[in-house]
């Protein structure tokens, strides 16, 4: 064919090569924006930071009960990675709500990115890929904040941010495909902050450790990807010691099987809410 | 239809139990501007929806530039432009980057979606706002950007599903005037409309959709030559006072097509309306208003389907 039909100039970006469009697209929303979220995402957890590590831990300095229980290390230095992993969570999880809703239904900029060539499980996992890129980032921030508090004990937390990115992934996809799902919000997200990620963010080992919770309620701490993730982070950023291997595998496991269903479960769900 | 761009056969949407789209057939050739004509609810967006490769078709055969939307939906999305029924716009990011980003989709390089932004801006006279945040716009400014945005990639077609509701007629002037102007850049356009005004002014051809199904179709004035008369004569009497049709149809024996009731006015279908207007008060009828036009789509669609498009 000639002519009129060479007009058009689009053409249609490869399977990653659309993911990553949308990624960037997230990104440039993100520099004219992040004002606006910066204070969850980085004020927040620093605002933890301080009154945990810093305020908490000169009060529980010295205390035996404490040494005996973080291993002897610095109260500050010890929750660090654990306020790095719940961070990524609490982003992951609200990143995954509100905003994505609104792609389907106030904003509805998901059906302006399907109108081309985009496919809608390309803004599936552009939406995660995103959340990594967001979480990665405002980890590091923070991992060189806590630093400057004297909180880091070695190159090991940048393992921990890498950790953390994992558990908020894990967190961040099943909600994604869930929030695809709803024609409203209702009482849906409320639902999740309170009864998921508030106490997983409580009870994940993330302030003092687990097994210092009830024998009765230690076994629900294994379902929480916060706990599998801040085990992880915690070991990588103190330099050890680290839980047996066999442990290990587990919670690596754990989080990708958690973050393989969910993103999964996202590409369906976007593909049908946006293809109807 | 070698050269059909978008090509129909017994084109089906369902909804669950809901039969949106009840099957269609449709030829729009190259260079065509094409119309879905129909109040709401009729299925225009719905089968807007599946030419836009964005609504799998529930059941029937569809071509779009050749190809099909169930295995060809990106390729054929890459080459077309559409500007949706309700905008889809980044309220919060600037007109400018509305562009670049949606230009970037299409696998447009950064600077021919920078030389393309001017371009599309100076074309939607929004060149000076180009840098405000689109929240705080008109209207019709962000309706003219979301038709702007629609054709970053040049589109072979483009689909616009009611481009002008909502607008100021000002606005709704400027948008025709575009639209022309990419008609004789030789883009083929499709759009849905509730307008007859809009339907008469910018279709080449159009379709009249009710209930999800084709109830007329071709060249406006083909449409109004085959079902309606050269003029219409409108009357509006005082409740106590207002004739019936038939009476009116009696008075005016010979002269008349037909009658239409409205709630509001009598339509009376004829040759000569002044003629008619003229027999109406001979038989000592009197009108509070009275007014002679030419007859329009708006008549076609009440002879067709009994009902007045927008209600
Ligand atoms: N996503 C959907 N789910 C269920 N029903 C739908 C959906 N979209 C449309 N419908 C139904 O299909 C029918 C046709 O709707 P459609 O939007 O195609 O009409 P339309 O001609 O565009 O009307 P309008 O002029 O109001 O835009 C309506 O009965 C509508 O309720
Ligand atoms: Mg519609």
């Amino acid at each position: 064919m000639a002519g009129e039909a060479d007009r058009a100039t689009g053409r249609v970006p490869g399977p990653w090569g659309g993911v990553a469009l949308v990624v960037e697209n997230h990104w440039e929303w993100y520099r004219r924006n992040w004002r606006a979220t910066a204070v969850s995402t980085v004020v927040q957890p620093l605002l933890f930071v301080l009154a945990f590590g810093v305020g908490f831990g000169a009060l529980v300095r010295g205390s035996g009960q404490v040494a005996a229980a973080t291993g002897g290390v610095d109260y500050l230095v010890w929750i660090a990675p654990g306020l790095l992993a719940m961070s990524a969570v609490q982003t992951g999880a609200f990143d995954s709500t509100y905003p994505v809703l609104s792609g389907f239904k106030w904003q509805r900029t998901y059906t302006a990115m399907t109108a081309g060539p985009i496919t809608p499980g390309q803004v599936a996992l552009g939406h995660l890929g995103w959340l990594a890129v967001k979480t990665a980032g405002a980890g590091l921030v923070c991992a060189a904040v806590i630093a400057l508090l004297g909180g880091v004990a070695g190159p090991g937390i940048l393992l921990a941010v890498l950790v953390s990115v994992l558990t908020g992934a894990a967190v961040a996809a099943p909600i994604t495909a869930y929030s695809a799902t709803l024609e409203t919000e209702g009482a849906s997200f409320p639902a999740i902050f309170r009864f998921v990620v508030i106490p997983m963010t409580l009870f994940s080992g993330t302030f003092f450790p687990v097994d210092r919770l009830p024998e009765l309620v230690r076994p629900l701490v294994g379902v929480s990807p916060l706990w599998h993730g801040t085990e992880l982070a915690r070991a990588a950023a103190l330099g050890g010691p680290w839980p047996p291997w066999p442990a290990v595998l587990g919670h690596v496991a754990y989080l990708l099987a958690l973050l393989g269903v969910g993103t999964v479960l996202a590409v369906r769900t976007f593909t049908r809410r946006l293809a109807r | 239809m070698a050269d059909g761009l978008v090509q129909a056969r017994g084109l089906t949407k369902r909804f669950g139990r809901v039969e949106a789209v009840r099957g269609i057939d449709l030829d729009v050739g190259r260079g065509e501007v094409f119309g879905f004509l129909g109040p709401n609810g009729a299925g225009k967006s719905s089968a807007m929806r599946m030419i836009a490769c964005v609504s799998p078709r529930s059941a029937g055969d569809l071509q779009v530039l050749g190809m099909d939307p169930d295995r060809d939906g990106p390729a054929i999305r890459s080459r077309i432009g559409v500007v949706p029924q309700l905008d889809n716009l980044d309220l919060e990011l600037s007109v400018r980057q509305n562009l670049h980003l949606y230009g970037r989709y299409f696998g447009l390089s950064r600077s021919a979606v920078r030389a393309k932004a001017v371009e599309l801006l100076e074309f939607a006279r929004l060149t000076e706002r180009a840098e405000d945040e689109v929240e705080p716009l008109s209207g019709g400014m962000k309706r003219r950007l979301t038709i702007a945005r629609a054709l970053v990639n040049d589109p072979e077609l483009l689909l616009l599903d009611e481009p002008t509701t909502g607008l100021d007629p000002q606005a709704r002037h400027l948008v025709w005037e575009r639209l022309y102007r990419l008609k004789r850049e030789g883009v083929t356009q499709i759009i849905t409309t509730h307008y007859m005004d809009e339907a008469e002014q910018l279709c080449d051809r159009l379709v009249v959709m009710d209930g999800g199904v084709i109830v007329a179709e071709g060249a406006p004035h083909e449409l109004i030559g085959r079902y309606s008369t050269r003029e219409v004569l409108e009357l509006r009497f005082e409740p106590e006072h207002r004739p019936s049709g038939d009476v009116l149809s009696g008075v005016l024996a010979g002269r008349v097509e037909r009658v239409e009731e409205l709630p509001d006015r009598l339509l009376v279908y004829t040759a000569d309306g002044e003629a008619a207007q003229a027999a109406v008060t001979a038989a000592g009828h009197r009108p509070l208003a009275a007014l002679v036009r030419r007859s329009s789509l708006e008549d076609v669609f009440l002879r067709l389907t009994g009902r007045t498009l927008v209600d």
